[in-house]
């Protein structure tokens, strides 16, 4: 709905309004300006404090070649990781809160969504060592079988990490944390679905998979989406797992199972800082900018595909 | 096209509450049924029950039988989904997917029926369902738009569309004017009055002069009070309900000198 404004009257009439409404619309509007400010000084201060690294002559970043060639392996990692998490989790917890939604008989399902939202309370270091610790270990032997029998794709080239600390790991870790935050939006989206339209889809004749193909789904993709951004946000800035789980050495690669592996710009940034002084700080701080202005436009492209078809989303 | 329903001692359930008892009745074909009554007497709870919509509520479940041209609804071989085929229905209120387009709200049946349609046949039998529900010519132009976007008696509309594009042999319809103005009313019971040469049409109504208008036999449900299940107290050719009923309850009701 658009309001359009009427040009008011001439004379000193003005529309009554209550103090209760204009206290809330008062402090509506001011947590949504501090918002704004909140933004603006982070991006600030990360642009600030970038500019030296940025200006900076190529031979004094750490590595010697320059900010890019810091920065890309890093962008690399980070968008790598968050990748294949982002693959493994999204079908996965969107199965999960079909299952829970619709299939699941109700006492189950009950149990079943506290279970699942209990995963997001687990912090990210106890995910961190049971990566290293658990996961790792048990991958080497499906990491083998992949390098001996799809080695051809660049993916499995090899050779095959003998601590399992790899980019695949790393990526199934993020997956498994950022697993409960799409499927909690996901479900609860999926409990919005009208009976209304859920009855229209099995009047016509749609068996129970055909009416949530039909009704449930498509009403509930703006959600999917959006909880994939959120996990997708999560999977990005998330340090202390990856730092734990991937062994980092080499640059850009797309081998996903051996040791040699980009770091992210998170895990990246808790490593080196406490050992960083003077423009290697700078250098760090231009990674997190770079970090930020991802999550940017990764957010903004959320937005425009829910937007691109906002007509057809239920929401009217 | 166009079938026979005999429904008999049809017992309707939700758990255990007994909601409906004892229906017997046949209902002809290319012909509107109506189904009149005060709420909470099971009409629409029966009209669920003919195309096995009534099970979809957990709990809800039926004895007795319903038989379409010798084929038992609730015989063990028989599919809902393949019953919900044969007989399709137009709810209370218009619910076209606001996820689809105008075109693809009508052709949801038939994506359904996962027949490979050409794309030139599928044109042509969504303008035949359309023009069917005298929408056509209001949404030509905006085929690739959301249904949704439409007036409410469009919307409907739009629905029985959708509901005909499978090519039914039984409509059934839920108070499909509840919802409408009077002018979209009218277009509807027009509708139904073309509709009813090729289909087997049942309607729940609260409108006794729409039940009076369409329909050529009328059914009357009661209960005797709250907790108790409903019934079907008369049937009779509409013609005779509403002049000189059986029972007196029918009467009553029908005066307006009800309870």
């Amino acid at each position: 709905m658009t309001a359009t404004r009427t040009p008011s009257p001439p004379g000193p009439t003005r529309p009554v309004r209550r103090l209760g409404d204009r206290v809330f619309a008062g402090s509506a509007r001011g947590a949504g300006i501090l918002i704004l400010v909140i933004l603006a000084g982070v991006a600030a201060f990360l642009v600030a404090e970038a500019v030296p690294a940025i200006t900076a002559p190529a031979e004094e970043i750490p590595g010697g070649e320059g900010l890019t060639a810091y920065i890309a392996p890093l962008v690399f990692g980070t968008l790598l990781a968050a990748l294949i998490a982002l693959v493994v989790a999204t079908p996965l917890a969107v199965a999960i809160a079909l299952f829970i939604t619709h299939f699941a008989p109700r006492r189950l399902a009950q149990g079943l969504g506290y279970l699942v939202d209990l995963l997001a309370a687990i912090p990210s270091i106890v995910y961190g060592f049971w990566g290293i610790s658990w996961l790792a270990p048990k991958m080497v032997p499906f990491y083998r079988w992949l390098e001996d029998n799809l080695g051809f794709i660049p993916f499995f080239a090899g050779p095959t990490s003998a601590t399992g600390r790899t980019m695949l790991t790393a990526g199934l870790v993020l997956a498994i944390m950022i697993l409960p935050i799409i499927s909690a939006i996901s479900r609860e989206v999926f409990l919005q679905v009208p009976t209304l339209h859920k009855e229209a889809a099995l009047a016509l004749g749609a068996t129970r998979w055909e009416m949530i193909k039909m009704a449930v789904i498509p009403y509930g993709k703006s959600g999917i989406i959006g909880g994939s951004m959120l996990g997708l946000g999560r999977a990005l800035g998330e340090t202390l797992a990856v730092t734990l789980v991937l062994s980092v050495s080499g640059g850009i690669t797309f081998n996903l199972i051996s040791s040699g592996n980009p770091a992210t710009i998170a895990a990246n940034i808790a490593l080196q800082f406490p050992e960083s002084t003077g423009i290697a700080v700078n250098t760090l701080i231009a990674s997190g900018l770079a970090l930020f202005v991802i999550t940017l436009v990764v957010n903004m492209l959320a937005r425009w595909i829910v937007n691109r078809r906002a007509d057809f989303s239920g929401a009217n | 096209m166009a079938k026979r329903i005999d429904v008999s001692d049809l017992n309707i359930y939700y758990g255990n509450f007994l909601a409906v008892e004892g229906v017997n009745v046949s209902i002809e074909p290319r012909s509107i049924t109506a189904l009149i009554g005060p709420s909470g007497c099971g009409k629409s709870t029966f009209l669920r029950t003919l195309n096995r919509m009534h099970e979809v509520i957990p709990g809800a479940r039926v004895e007795g039988k319903v038989v379409m041209d010798g084929h038992d609804l609730y015989g063990a071989d028989a599919d809902p989904v393949d019953v919900r085929r044969q007989i399709g229905m137009v709810f209370q209120r218009p619910n076209p997917f606001p996820t689809m387009s105008i075109y693809e709200n009508v052709a949801a049946g038939m994506r359904l029926n996962a027949r490979r349609m050409k794309k030139s046949d599928l044109d042509e039998l969504v303008e035949r369902s359309l023009r069917g529900a005298n929408l056509w010519e209001e949404v030509k132009d905006r085929l690739d738009r959301p249904g949704s976007g439409l007036s409410g008696g469009q919307q409907q509309r739009l629905c029985i569309a959708r509901a005909i594009a499978v090519e039914p042999d039984v409509l059934l319809m839920d108070e499909p004017c509840s919802a409408l103005d009077p002018i979209s009313t009218l277009a509807i019971e027009d509708l139904m009055t073309e509709l009813k040469e090729r289909y087997t049409i049942v309607i729940v109504t609260h409108n006794m002069q729409q039940a009076a208008r369409v329909s050529e036999s009328t059914g009357f449900f009661n209960l005797n009070g709250v907790g108790q299940p409903g019934r079907l107290i008369e049937f009779n050719p509409t013609e005779k309900i509403f002049s000189n009923p059986d029972q007196k309850a029918t009467e009553d009701y029908i005066s307006g000198r009800f309870g």
